[in-house]
């Protein structure tokens, strides 16, 4: 029997914000000693009041319009009970009824080039727990400082059927998450954790089968190996006959193999009420429409202008619109050179620069510095008018990347100008040609290819400075001249 | 109305009580009257009444995102009942 998969994802993405959802503790907590960003209200002290962080709810609203949902008018936080060590109060404020964002959609590229919807059910906030580390045989210790970031969970509808598409939709919605300025997309650290509820049913069978929870994969390859796993295991447990139980399970990466995990709470009883504390939110109309303008092009778009307006190949436009920063330096230099210099100037960027950034220790924001517009636009410049060939423009590019000064100075400094006077390059192939008899001898007999190691040999000698369609043109002549 | 024993035990597990079967017969008896009380108000014709869950008639109760001071981790751990160095020490949760 052939089995079809339902796949739905569930992803907590940390807000980047200065202070933590409901009170200006500091939220930046990664790198900082155990429970040194914490405060009254992070710790769930009595008589404490949370206040919403207006940040977290304007980057909130913004996901959501980003992925075509609707923001409600009316939204509203409640309690969610749950007795555990990591949440201070014993329960967690979220949004449960009345969320922020709903009936949204993302678009992924498959393989094979198609694309598809998956829908997007909800996406609310919430704070973030703190965390438990192993103590001793008895007991846990408490570090609160996570306890209270802003957490968005952005639940997908189950439209996924193979594991390849939830990673793919997992990358997309990492991808606008970080060109928005909400997520830092760190899954390693914790920022952006993805759980998926999985299920098999018999082909053509309508009704889904019995979900299983699966935690844990902390990058989107083992989120790609769980499902994979997951989906193994569940058909042979429905080829033997057997019962898939509801449960949730985690990732155990070393072993390759999907665990269950006992819940937490036997019986889930969250006992879910609007949260007295905190005021409902209403948001305007007016003022969705203004996050709406806040709303940058997002890397799809950019990719199609990239292509549509630019010429760029799809691989330079992927590479070119995927990242924010990326993106805003590449149309920021565009701006100065103009647009029929779009592909030289994508083809520097995705070339040489990536290269050197990979092989340097420099962000693109530290090279931006002196790989300006100016400079850049400059060498293409230069180059189109042929006063420099390809061989000279990487070398003067590395020298502008390195010291940050205009490529006509470092042209000038190192007379590195290519050769246009034909008197220099006709004595420089006749003296290639007095040096190389053997290789004359074969031209003449008609090996015309043995032209190439003479013009080799010219280019040597005016050390790259020559334009080599050029010297074969005056290579021919003298050659020609010759009996 | 009536509790049954399963519901008030059920109730005294999610609030993490334990209680004697003394106790959980009294706590039966007490919390079904309390409901019998609340019961009243089902008699109240609430058609035109609209849902709310706040009675403050306040909206967005926000604030700037800006960083306000921490509490020292002393202060902090002052009347957790067990510390290990600077974190909170707590029973181990023992999975059901």
């Amino acid at each position: 029997m052939k089995y079809t998969a339902t796949i739905g994802l569930e992803v907590h993405a940390q807000i980047l914000t200065k202070s933590k959802m409901f009170s200006g503790c500091n939220a930046a907590y990664a790198s900082a000693p155990a429970n040194s960003c914490i405060d009254e209200v992070s710790i769930g002290l009595p008589g404490t009041l949370p206040v919403v962080n207006q940040e977290a709810i304007r980057k909130a609203a913004l996901l959501g319009l980003a992925l075509n949902c609707e923001i409600p008018e009316y939204c509203e936080f409640s309690r969610k009970s749950y007795t555990y060590p990591d949440l201070p109060k014993a329960w967690q404020i979220t949004m449960y009824d009345k969320p922020i964002c709903i009936n949204g959609e993302l678009e992924i590229t498959l393989g094979n080039g198609e694309t598809k919807r998956v829908g997007i059910t909800r996406a609310h906030l919430e704070e973030d727990t703190g965390m438990l580390q192993h103590g001793d045989e008895t007991h846990s210790l408490v570090d609160y400082n996570r306890s209270g970031v802003p957490l968005l969970e952005i639940v997908s509808e189950p439209d996924m059927t193979t594991p390849e598409e939830a990673r793919l939709y997992a990358i997309k919605l990492r991808q606008i998450l970080v060109f928005l300025g909400v997520n830092s997309g760190n899954l390693e650290e914790g920022a952006l954790r993805v759980d998926a509820n999985v299920s098999i049913r018999p082909e053509g069978q309508k009704e889904l089968g019995t979900k299983v929870e699966i935690k844990n994969m902390n990058s989107f390859r083992n989120l790609e190996r769980a499902l994979v796993y997951e989906l193994e295991r569940q058909e042979k447990i429905a080829r033997e006959g057997g019962t898939i139980v509801q449960e949730t399970r985690g990732w155990d990466d070393a072993a390759g193999i999907t665990l269950s995990q006992r819940s937490k709470e036997h019986a889930h009883d969250y006992r879910y009420f609007p949260e007295p504390d905190l005021p409902p939110l209403e948001l305007s109309r007016e003022w969705v429409a203004e996050r709406r303008a806040e709303l940058p092009e997002l890397p799809d778009a950019k990719f199609a202008r990239y292509i549509s307006e630019f010429g760029l190949s799809k691989q330079d436009a992927a590479l070119l619109s995927g990242e924010r920063e990326t993106a805003d330096y590449f149309e920021t230099i565009v701006a100065t050179a103009g647009a029929s210099n779009a592909k030289p100037v994508a083809n520097w960027i995705t070339g040489e620069l990536f290269r050197l950034i990979k092989d340097g220790e420099e962000t693109l924001a530290e090279v931006a510095k002196r790989v300006t517009p100016a400079n850049l636009t400059s060498l293409i410049e230069v180059v189109a008018k042929g006063e420099i060939g390809s061989t000279v423009a990487k070398q003067v590019f590395e020298e502008m990347y390195r010291s940050g000064e205009a490529p006509t100075e470092i042209i000038n400094a190192k007379g590195l100008r290519q050769i246009s006077d034909s008197s220099v390059l006709s004595q420089a192939a006749r003296d290639a040609i007095a040096a190389n008899p053997k290789v004359v001898a074969d031209y003449k007999s008609g090996k015309l290819p043995a032209i190439k190691f003479l013009v080799g040999q010219v280019m040597r000698a005016t050390k790259g400075q020559a334009n080599p369609q050029v010297v074969e043109e005056a290579l021919k002549t003298e050659l020609d001249a010759l009996n | 109305m009536s509790l049954t024993p399963e519901q008030v035990r059920q109730v005294a597990h999610l609030a993490r009580l334990k209680l004697a079967d003394d106790e959980m017969e009294r706590m039966r008896l007490q919390l079904s009257s309390i409901l019998d009380h609340i019961e009243l108000l089902q008699a109240v014709d609430v058609t035109d009444v609209p849902i709310t869950a706040q009675v403050t008639d306040l909206t967005n109760v926000t604030r700037v995102d800006a960083v306000t001071s921490s509490l020292p981790v002393d202060a902090a751990l002052a009347n957790a009942p067990d510390r290990q160095g600077d974190y909170f020490r707590v029973k181990a949760v023992f999975e059901e």
